[in-house]
């Protein structure tokens, strides 16, 4: 079992989640963080003035999935999220050591998938 | 203490002086002189009543701006606020050169007015306030478009829109109907602007939200339609309440005059169709999706409104009651329709409040309207035969089919020109950081990821 943690643009998501339905994955947790990496920071415009923001809005994807299922999921992350720019994202992946769904105690594989 | 003593001591003399000036006037010897003064304090009365409601008609545009802002998503409402100051401190000044004296000049064959440009030649203070009080009518008509095209039209495109429609789209159905155009001399009544307005800015928002085509995520490639909540209903609400209001000014100030004393009727038509508009779309929200849909009811209240701004003069108030009441039902299904059926994107329901309303408005005159009031004339329902019904008809057809050529032929030259829609990544993204570089609620994390 691995858990994969993306992190991508946040305008992304919609291709991504879509990428991922494709190859039947449909099971995530997101969440919106802020982060920096090789992009930097952007700058806004206020009243004339300009101002550099440093830490980025991101969407964090998690997924856990059984071993035959890391390829297929990494593929479809950065077929959904690669545009080729810096920002586009990274991709991390662990090891999961147990899985267990609380509703009826199901554990490892079962509980996944 | 004593400068106040003063102070009051002086102003009591004036005010004295002023009773005397009066009654020396009034109780004078010539009647003529005193009727002179009367009917100069009636005007004088007049021209406030006008001006004030040019001053509620102005503050529908906050309505507008929080209506389509709360309607919408957050990375969108900067954009939309922009939208909505700049279709009015842009309309405005072209109305003034151009757009009234097409409306109100002098007529050329029922068409168009070809005088009073830029007020050149008007020099009565009261030409000069009436223009004042139209130039707010075209303004509301110019930003009902904003909210159908939001989310994803280039800014640049509307600006380049906004100026035709204040200058030369809006202004000629105006003097059709309202500069002793061909409409008018038919007998087509639009008392406030359903049709003027109203339908002009729905038809125009229908052409723009087609030319643009859906937001990204609004249809599914199977064609199911999914919805894109608005960011903030109680913003939205504000912003129905001030339209509400701003409508009295709408309506109640149509008569341009303090004494026709029809103000009180008109006052409670407006207020009643907009209540039973919003149990109208309210109660058939809920039977038809199971819960009360309160930013349907929004939209209700919008309808009732629109559907008896054209009625309002002519029709008695448990008429109106039944205006409204359809109109509030008929916004709910045309939502549905334009939405699910026609795939037509229109984020805050622009086309059926506007357009849908407008229409059933103008045909309601020709249903409702009995001759006991403002206009003297009978619709179908009281008497009056087909023939008000068939003229009014005939000016909504009239308005819908130049409002759509004109518009389309405005938003193909922009599409062209400078381009219309916004590209997919600024769209992603959000309008308020890819085309201003702000963000409405900056500091508040307010994440777009969808």
């Amino acid at each position: 079992m691995k858990l994969i943690t993306a992190i991508i643009q946040p305008e992304k998501l919609p291709d991504v989640k879509q990428a991922l339905f494709d190859v039947d994955v449909h099971k995530m947790t997101v969440s919106n963080v802020i982060g920096a990496g090789q992009q930097k920071g952007y700058t806004e415009n206020y009243r004339g003035v300009v101002s550099e923001v440093n830490l980025l809005k991101k969407v964090r994807i998690e997924i856990a999935v059984n071993d035959n299922f890391v390829d297929k999921t990494v593929e479809a992350v950065i077929k959904g999220a690669r545009t080729g720019k810096i920002g586009d994202g990274k991709i991390f992946i662990t090891d999961l050591k147990e899985c267990i769904r609380i509703r009826t105690k199901e554990t490892g594989k079962d509980a996944i998938g | 203490m004593r400068i106040w003593q003063g102070i009051f001591k002086k102003r009591s003399m004036r005010l004295g002086l002023l009773a005397l000036a009066a009654l020396t006037a009034s109780g004078a010897a010539d009647p003529a002189v005193a009727g002179e003064n009367l009917a100069d304090i009636a005007r004088s009365v007049d021209l406030v009543w006008m001006l004030l409601g040019g001053f509620l008609v102005f503050w529908m545009q906050a309505g507008f701006a929080l209506v389509e802002s709360g309607f919408t998503r957050a990375k969108n409402a900067v954009n939309i606020i922009a939208k909505n100051l700049m279709d009015f401190a842009l309309g405005c000044p072209f109305y003034f050169i151009i757009g009234y004296g097409l409306m109100f000049g002098a007529d050329k064959l029922g068409l168009i007015g070809t005088s009073n440009f830029a007020l050149n030649g008007v020099t009565d203070m009261w030409d000069i306030g009436f223009f004042f009080f139209q130039a707010m009518f075209a303004a509301t008509a110019a930003t009902i478009v904003s909210g159908a095209m939001a989310e994803r039209t280039q800014f640049k495109a509307y600006l380049f829109y906004t100026v035709f429609i204040s200058a030369f789209i809006y202004p000629v159905v105006g003097h059709w109907i309202w500069g002793g155009g061909w409409l008018a001399e038919k007998g087509f009544l639009d008392f406030a602007g359903s049709t003027v307005v109203h339908s002009v800015g729905g038809w125009a928002a229908l052409t723009g939200a087609i030319f643009l085509g859906p937001r990204i995520g609004k249809y599914t490639p199977d064609g199911r339609s999914k919805a894109i909540p608005g960011h903030n209903i109680p913003l939205a609400a504000l912003g129905v309440f001030i339209l509400w209001f701003g409508w009295f000014g709408f309506n109640g100030g149509s008569t341009i005059a303090a004494t026709n004393w029809n103000i009180s009727l008109v006052l409670v038509t407006t207020t009643l169709a907009a209540a039973a508009g919003t149990c109208g779309a309210l109660f058939y929200s809920w039977i038809r999706f199971g819960k009360p849909d309160i930013a349907m009811a929004l939209n209700g209240a919008l309808a009732g409104l629109v559907s008896i701004t054209a009625p309002a003069y002519d029709v008695s108030a448990v008429s109106s009651l039944i205006i409204g009441l359809i109109g509030g039902v008929l916004v709910v299904a045309a939502v549905e329709f334009i939405d699910k059926v026609l795939h037509v994107d229109d984020p805050v329901g622009a086309v059926s409040v506007h357009a849908v309303c407008g229409v059933w408005g103008t045909i309601a005159l020709g249903l409702f309207a009995e001759s006991q009031y403002g206009n003297g004339v009978s619709g179908l329902f009281f008497g009056g035969g087909l023939s008000q019904l068939l003229v009014q008809l005939e000016g909504i057809i009239v308005v819908a089919v130049w409002t759509i050529a004109a518009s389309a032929a405005v938003f193909t030259v922009a599409k062209y020109l400078i381009g219309l829609r916004a590209s997919r990544e600024e769209e992603l993204k959000g309008l308020d950081i890819t085309e201003h570089g702000q963000e409405a609620y900056a500091g508040f994390e307010i994440f777009s990821n969808e």
